[in-house]
């Protein structure tokens, strides 16, 4: 299954709910919920757990437009639009956090 | 209008995602043509606003983080951004795009309760 998430897991607790559920599978971070995905931030060795469990999934864009592209957490996998369609396609299902 | 306020906007939502800082930052111009005595503080996700190297094309969205370098032109040079919301972002000054004046949360907290007016965004 892949878990899409838009939300800053700073300030909402959507990536929070979505680690203590899913079991595993793929994430997608789109939007706001990029930012979990640099270097640097209090969430870094939470993600970086996590990755024991999912695949983690960024799209670029949208952390390009965040000023952050060149600080993704090792190990968190780049995607552009082409990768979010193939992303979609390519699990059985899918769950937009809102 | 003579009198000058102490205006305060406070701003802790990241950018692009919704359309707060944007929003806020339009209300801060406006406010700029009212001669009045402006300031803006960056908490939590908001400090993201302020981050240097902002590409928006890839998802078409208007670059606004250019209008903080113009707020000079405006007389808005009271800038704050909390220490606290910095480090737990792994962010530094250097990763901003404006000088500004990093503060603690208690200094933070002071500074709102000199104000006449404090916006929230």
């Amino acid at each position: 299954m892949l878990h899409i998430i838009n939300k800053s897991a700073l300030s909402n607790g959507t990536f929070d709910s979505c680690l203590r559920t899913a079991e595993a599978g793929e994430i997608l971070l789109i939007e706001d919920a990029v930012y979990a995905a640099t270097k640097g931030n209090v969430l870094e060795a939470k993600v970086r757990e996590a990755m024991g469990r999912f695949k983690i999934n960024v799209l670029m864009p949208d952390l390009e437009a965040r000023g952050l592209a060149d600080r993704v957490i090792d190990g968190v996998s780049p995607v552009d639009y082409g990768g979010f369609v193939d992303l979609v396609a390519g699990n059985k299902n899918c769950q937009s956090w809102l | 209008m003579s009198d000058i306020k102490k205006f305060m906007f406070v701003n802790r939502k990241a950018p692009h995602g919704t359309i707060y800082a944007l929003e806020s930052l339009e209300v801060v111009l406006i406010t700029a043509a009212f001669d009045q005595d402006v300031s803006l503080v960056f908490l939590d996700d908001g400090v993201y606003q302020l981050k240097k190297g902002q590409q928006t094309k890839g998802i078409e969205i208007k670059n606004f983080s250019t209008t903080y370098r113009a707020l000079e032109g405006y007389d808005i040079e009271k800038l704050y951004v909390e220490k606290e919301s910095m480090d737990a972002r792994g962010l530094t000054e250097d990763d901003l795009l404006v000088d500004v004046t990093v503060l603690t949360s208690k200094e933070m907290g002071a500074l709102m309760d000199q104000q006449d007016v404090v916006l929230s965004f």
